[in-house]
């Protein structure tokens, strides 16, 4: 039981590092736009064709944070 | 989603005689117009036909206009772009762009696919909920114009987002709304976890280490989530108006005051679980109800963005500069070319030209202005060039002044919209004179459980199933209307539908299509049929913004006129292999004789060859399919109905007969709408109105209840409280039933509420009710009022529906 005393805590931290995490997501405009990203998944793209506004748009988020 | 006779593209109808044309995924696809042809071709060119298959709302119908990129050249101006571009370093801006015709998110994938695959642009950043576009490029590879000509080439008119104020405030609230629910969301998982522990028996060791855990836990819960009741509580006490919020923070702050004693100093109970979980269900419900709000695609919320930005004006020389708009003062001279719009108040110094000023007045026809005439900003030239002396810019501009009015009738919006928060004013006050009584009888005969007793009364009586009561209603019914093509976007629309006594319909663009059609065509010689006959119209008023032209887009085909001259006020005129042809009044296509004009309604315009009358050609501006369906079913509900028009007497008073208003009114300004909505408002009757134009946007404001027509202009949509999505005016019959089924449902919500909150009161105040009882019993009753809520989506009034 005495191991509470430490598990608790780490809990703890972890839940601390989720948070963060996610107002760092909130922050950074990933839940700016509810409705496309859900959508996004279901435009599966055509072989060869290379989903280049993705990749970049992507980049540019981590830029913008 | 569309049928046969409807445009694959844009979802309107195929008018008759056209035929555009074009094979999509192996099928062929008829179109409404060129433009809607030119933009899926476009679309198709890129290998992105993906998009018909992905979007689940249709296009809109792009602006007949050619796109060129002269008309976007003023935005690759260093000081035009100061305003909305900004570097991102070497050799690479962003810009911020509002995209007018985003309905869905697979809009959001053909911009982004379509502009990436640009050389020079890179990255784009789609927000298909603000209509906002970020687009990042290289200045030397790619010019912003050819960015702006690519959304354009797609159906998507792209204007520079220069007033960003409203909408950071808009997105920083709905960031820290998410933040503060997913704060209480987490706290509450943990404290929970942690308060099975407590109530599940832990010895006196563990009960402290336990609690502290839950309060080190709770503490951010209170003091980040929940602060926005304690400021609401705060308003509410400042303003001497009891809200929700006051019993809502006195039990957070209360319990969690109280918790925290009880942690410190030993003995009592722990009512942190109860606080976190409180915080979380009612962030919850405003999160939702915020994000409604926000849906309704805010895009330009400013009549300013209706206006050019730059002008050409003359200069010491006499030559013509361009500058931006902010740069001209009263007493220039500006030059406004043919097809666009004008950038200030002033009086015409040379030249002769049709003017539309449907901004102001609602008349969808141009009006002929000469020298010595005023103009208005915003209203658009559509044959030729104008000079004008500029009298009024900027803030004192009719257009400004349409601006203050509709701010202000705003700020009056009837005060049958506070009744609601009124009733839970008295509700909140009876529950804080209850807990009072209750805690100082308590004190009297057991002083140390008063505090307890007190605050389980809080608990318990939480207004938490009488909050949701409404908004767990109220969302599932505006998602269910939203569905069915009414985007509801005030809170107070559909409760107030309940109440409406009069729906005042404005004429064009509401019960009408908006624009002339070809509605027949007579031929005086039958050597040449319709078809052909529309294809010569259409030829020679091709390159004209002139109305009239609009009907005739959909005819437009290959034939080519030469020397095609517009005779302001009067028609045009085109040479097609060596013949001579004249559109337009008859006076001016067939000069020497009179023939006599077809019966019928509308416009009648006569084509002729060589000054022989060819044909005669009838425009309507028609009703819409829906208008009259929607009428019948509005009378059959006892709803007493008005025309209110800025249209002349004679197609007012025509459609009101059609339709069989009861009450109409022709020749309007904007403020005589907004006086007689008042009047009619002041002598007691909820009246609700649905129009589409800027000069409905003041009524569209001060209307109890008003609904935006789907191709309204952007400002019309954000005044308005929701907006019609389709063109099915029945979507309207449908709201008001959806209407009177939420009604029964909240009252069914308040009822179970307030039962379970008489029976838990006095229980609580005996002191019989435990803290793990409470909060079993508040989660009862909140999932009790949450699944009767989304009974509206499941029982659908369709039954009863048109």
């Amino acid at each position: 039981m005495e191991s509470l005393y430490l598990l608790v805590p780490v809990a703890l931290i972890f839940l601390a590092i989720a948070i963060k995490v996610l107002f760092w997501a909130v922050n950074s405009g990933q839940y700016d736009d509810l409705d496309t990203e859900g959508h996004r998944i279901l435009f599966d793209e055509q072989p060869g064709d290379a989903p280049v506004s993705e990749d970049k748009s992507e980049s540019s988020k981590r830029s913008d944070s | 989603m569309t049928t046969a006779s409807d445009c694959f593209h844009c979802g309107l109808q195929v008018p008759p005689y056209s035929d555009f044309r074009l094979a999509i995924d192996g099928q062929q696809r008829d179109f409404c117009c060129p433009g809607c042809q030119a933009v899926a071709a476009a679309i198709v060119d890129g290998g992105l036909e993906q998009f018909y298959r992905f979007r689940t709302a249709s296009a809109t119908k792009p602006e007949e206009r050619a796109v060129s990129a002269k008309r976007f050249e003023v935005y690759n101006l260093a000081e035009v772009q100061l305003e909305f571009v900004h570097a991102l370093g070497e050799d690479r801006l962003q810009a911020s762009l509002l995209l007018e015709g985003i309905t869905c998110a697979a809009c959001v994938w053909l911009i982004e696919h379509h502009l990436g695959k640009l050389a020079g642009v890179m990255s784009v950043r789609v927000n298909a909920t603000t209509h906002r576009c970020l687009v990042d490029w290289q200045p030397s590879q790619i010019d912003l114009s050819d960015v702006m000509v690519a959304l354009e080439s797609i159906g998507y008119h792209p204007i520079p987002a220069t007033e960003d104020r409203q909408q950071a405030m808009r997105q920083t609230e709905s960031r820290r709304a998410l933040m503060r629910l997913a704060v209480a969301g987490f706290g509450m998982m943990q404290v929970m976890m942690v308060a099975v522990a407590l109530y599940s028996g832990a010895d006196a060791s563990w009960e402290g280490f336990f609690r502290w855990l839950s309060f080190i836990i709770a503490t951010p819960v209170v003091f980040f989530s929940a602060r926005p009741f304690f400021a609401a509580a705060k308003r509410s006490l400042l303003t001497r108006h009891l809200t929700m919020d006051v019993p809502v923070s006195l039990a957070i702050g209360g319990a969690y005051l109280a918790s925290t004693w009880a942690t410190v100093f030993g003995g009592g109970e722990v009512y942190f679980d109860s606080v976190s979980m409180f915080t979380f269900f009612l962030l919850l419900g405003r999160y939702l109800e915020m994000r409604a709000r926000h849906r309704n695609g805010i895009a330009s919320d400013r009549l300013a963005q209706l206006l050019p930005v730059t002008v050409e004006r003359m200069d010491a020389d006499g030559g013509w500069q361009p500058l931006p708009l902010s740069g001209v003062s009263a007493g220039d001279l500006i030059l406004v070319p043919a097809g666009t719009t004008i950038a200030c108040d002033g009086v015409v110094e040379q030249g002769r030209s049709a003017v539309v000023e449907t901004l102001l007045t609602g008349e969808p026809d141009a009006i002929d202005k000469q020298s010595g005439d005023q103009v208005i900003a915003g209203t658009l030239n559509t044959d030729s060039a104008l000079q004008i002396r500029v009298s009024a810019v900027g803030a004192s501009t009719r257009l400004s002044a349409i601006e203050r009015m509709v701010e202000q009738a705003q700020q009056d919006k009837p005060a049958q919209v506070a009744m609601a928060d009124r009733l839970a004013g008295y509700f909140v006050a009876a529950v804080l004179v209850v807990s009072a009584v209750v805690g100082a009888v308590w004190w009297q005969l057991e002083p140390g459980r008063a505090v307890w007793v007190t605050l389980s009364i809080l608990v318990v009586t939480c207004p938490c199933a009488l909050s949701l009561a409404s908004p767990a209603a109220l969302t599932s019914a505006v998602g269910w209307l939203r569905q069915r093509g009414l985007l509801v976007t005030r809170g107070h629309v559909l409760e107030g539908l309940n109440h409406i006594d009069r729906v005042i319909f404005d004429k064009t663009g509401t019960l009408t299509l908006g624009s002339p059609q070809v509605v027949s065509v007579v031929s005086a010689d039958d050597a040449i049929d319709e078809a052909r006959l529309l294809e010569i119209c259409a030829a020679l008023e091709t390159g004209s913004t002139h109305p009239i032209a609009k009907a005739f887009a959909p005819y437009v085909s290959g034939v080519e006129m030469d020397n095609v001259e517009q005779t302001t006020g009067a028609g045009v005129s085109g040479v097609l292999e060596g013949d001579h042809y004249r559109l337009g009044k008859p006076a001016f296509a067939c000069a020497k004789e009179t023939i006599a004009q077809p019966e019928g309604q509308g416009q009648w315009l006569l084509l002729s060859r060589n000054q022989k009358p060819l044909a005669w050609i009838q425009l309507h501006d028609q009703l819409r399919e829906s208008a009259l369906p929607l009428v019948k079913a509005l009378r059959a509900r006892g709803l007493s109905l008005e025309l209110l028009s800025g249209d002349a007497e004679a197609e007012v008073s025509r459609v009101a007969a059609e339709l069989e208003f009861e009450h109409w009114r022709c020749n309007c300004s904007p403020d005589d709408k907004l006086a007689h909505i008042r009047d009619l408002q002041n002598r007691g009757q909820q009246v609700m109105m649905v129009g589409d134009g800027i000069n409905d946007v003041p009524v569209l404001s001060g209307a109890f209840v008003s609904v935006a027509m789907g191709g309204a202009t952007d400002l019309a949509q954000t005044r308005a409280d929701s907006v019609l999505l389709g063109r099915d005016l029945r979507a309207l019959a449908r709201a008001f039933d959806c209407a009177a089924l939420t009604r029964r449902i909240i009252r069914q919500n308040l009822s179970w509420a307030i039962i379970y909150n008489l029976l838990a009161l006095p229980l609580a105040a005996a002191g019989w009710i435990p803290p793990w009882a409470a909060a079993i019993g508040m989660s009862l009753s909140s999932l009790v009022v949450v699944g009767n809520a989304l009974r509206i989506g499941r029982r659908s009034p369709e039954a009863t529906a048109v």
